[in-house]
């Protein structure tokens, strides 16, 4: 039994059959990469895992536990999955500290003083302790996403989700984020990651799949799915990626 | 070409401007005939600069003498009946008017807080989600539908009088001022739960996801993340509201509170003048204009601590 374990799940908005059938499993401290073209399903599929979306068919199961559908406490489930997301959407009317904390405070019922503590660790692991009293505006957009990181981990989750959390930063700032990752990936998180990334997610995954329209198309080891893909859908995707010059 | 020689011309309607207008327009003319096409510039220029000068002084100038003209036109009857200096240096007519007035800015304060709160409820209770929740949703609507389209000063009449006769359970037996509070805060409530709605649904979607996917609950979402974001937000149209609120304070005087307006009324009618009506204005202005000085200074102090965001 996989530690998230997705059957056969779909999901429509409207007319739209955006997730068609998705079937995967993630075993503890395994770093997945979801990758495909905008629209096939990479970040509903995320935002379905963490219920911010109710899936319309199939089920998602956390460590044994079902984790979708009716009857389950999705505050609870929450705080086991973080989730990053690609604008940051830090809370611009809190500093840095009290975004970091706020989780802590309110959801696991810290004490201030020792939400704040975990908090500075956390900030100045990431190099941004600086910032704690800060609003995010202050920010570059790779802190606010280094924040925001670190805001989701205060949390202490199993399970952490990245929906394309550099695609909003500018290329100089991408490295800095993508370094936590790389850092979180070395102590052992459990990821899901969707990414332009290529180089990225070549180096730091433990399975990567390709999402068409829906459905995963093919699914492997990243030196499988990069060097030798089978689908003709996937090596067309990586031969556009390769002529933009992203790997 | 040469668009500064007529509006120098124009500014000849106010010649302290329009004769140095005139003078740089004059010597650019000059200047250009001689070839000194810099030189021409830079007179054509100022004159342009004191051709702005002659709208924004000259005008104002003028708008100013007009008022004067009225003012002391008719051997100062205007100035009379709007501003009898007899009533206005009278101590005893100032006395009677603060009196008066009290009662308007503890009926203002009153309502104002109750407002704010009751507003927000309305606000919350309109945006609660899903199906289990639209009766009272649509009942929240009904209310604001209802004391939104009827004028205040008819709220007040059927509130204030009508209770009382009709012994209505709980509110049949309250002061006049209770009343006009009760009444206000209902007509204000209606209308500040709108501008709380607007503010609500103004914060992006992806603050709730964001502060959701962290674990918070739907209530503490609203609490910490999205009213917070949204009250800065509508600072500038509640403190709108809220002067209106201030001035609608007047509408007490209808079911015969003495308050600073009924106040006036009496000395008017015993001095034959209406400045009496002119010194309650006074008073308004007094709190008003610095009320909002107070909180414009409020709001910029706070987008200083949170600048964008979105």
């Amino acid at each position: 039994m996989a530690f998230l374990e997705i059957r056969d799940v779909h999901k429509r908005f409207g007319p739209a059959h955006i997730l068609r059938g998705i079937s995967l499993d993630v075993e503890l401290h395994q770093v997945v990469c979801l990758i495909g073209a905008s629209g096939s399903g990479k970040s509903t599929l995320l935002r379905c895992i963490n219920a911010l979306e109710v899936i319309d068919g199939g089920v998602i199961n956390l460590d044994g536990d079902r984790c979708s559908g009716q009857g389950i406490d999705v505050d609870a489930l929450r705080q086991e999955i973080g989730i990053v997301f690609q604008s940051f959407n830090l809370f611009p009317h809190m500093t840095v500290l009290d975004n970091i904390t706020l989780a802590p405070r309110k959801v696991l019922r810290l004490p201030a003083a020792e939400a704040e503590d975990r908090a500075m660790q956390l900030l100045t692991r990431i190099g941004l302790a600086e910032k704690a009293k800060d609003y995010p505006d202050r920010l570059s957009g790779g802190q606010q996403q280094r924040v925001a990181i670190v805001r989701a981990l205060a949390m202490e989750p199993r399970l952490m989700l990245l929906d394309e959390i550099t695609s909003a930063l500018d290329p100089e700032l991408v490295a800095e984020v993508l370094n936590i990752v790389r850092d979180l990936a070395r102590d052992g998180m459990t990821m899901m990651l969707a990414t332009h990334e290529m180089h990225f997610a070549k180096e730091v995954s433990s399975k990567v799949c390709f999402l068409h329209e829906g459905v995963i198309l093919e699914e492997g080891p990243p030196e499988q799915i990069f060097g030798d893909p089978t689908e003709e859908r996937t090596q067309a995707f990586l031969k556009r990626i390769i002529d933009a010059g992203r790997l | 070409m040469l668009t500064y020689r007529k509006a120098a011309t124009a500014s000849l309607l106010f010649p302290p401007a329009g004769i140095p207008a005139m003078y740089h327009s004059l010597e650019a003319g000059r200047l250009a005939r001689e070839g000194d096409v810099e030189g021409a510039r830079t007179a054509g220029g100022k004159a342009r600069d004191w051709s702005w000068y002659a709208v924004g002084v000259g005008l104002t100038v003028y708008v100013i003498a007009f008022l004067l003209f009225i003012l002391f036109n008719n051997h100062g009857a205007v100035r009379v009946v709007f501003f009898g200096w007899s009533i206005l240096t009278n101590g005893k007519a100032w006395h009677s008017m603060l009196k008066g007035f009290w009662i308007n800015i503890q009926v203002f304060f009153i309502t104002e807080i109750i407002v704010l709160v009751w507003a927000l409820v309305v606000a919350i209770v309109r945006l609660l989600p899903g199906k289990a929740c639209r009766p009272i949703r649509m009942l929240a609507t009904l209310y604001v539908d209802i004391f939104r389209g009827i004028p205040a000063i008819l709220v007040v009449y059927l509130v204030g009088l009508g209770f009382l006769q009709a012994k209505v359970p709980l509110v049949g037996d309250l002061s006049d001022n209770q009343y006009v509070i009760l009444a206000l805060s209902l007509t204000y409530g209606a209308y500040v739960s709108e501008v709380y709605r607007a503010g609500i649904e103004s914060v992006h979607w992806s603050q709730v996801a964001a502060a959701r996917s962290l674990g918070l609950s739907y209530t503490q979402s609203l609490r910490h993340v999205v009213v917070p974001q949204a009250v800065r937000r509508v600072i500038p149209p509640l403190l709108n509201d809220f002067i209106g609120l201030q001035k609608d304070t007047a509408i007490i005087s209808v079911i015969g509170v003495l308050d600073v307006v009924n106040r006036a009324r009496f000395i008017n009618n015993a001095k034959g003048t209406l400045a009496a009506y002119s010194m309650a204005a006074l008073l308004f202005l007094a709190v008003t204009i610095p009320f909002t000085r107070w909180l414009e200074w409020l709001q910029k102090r706070s987008q200083n601590r949170m600048q964008g965001g979105h």
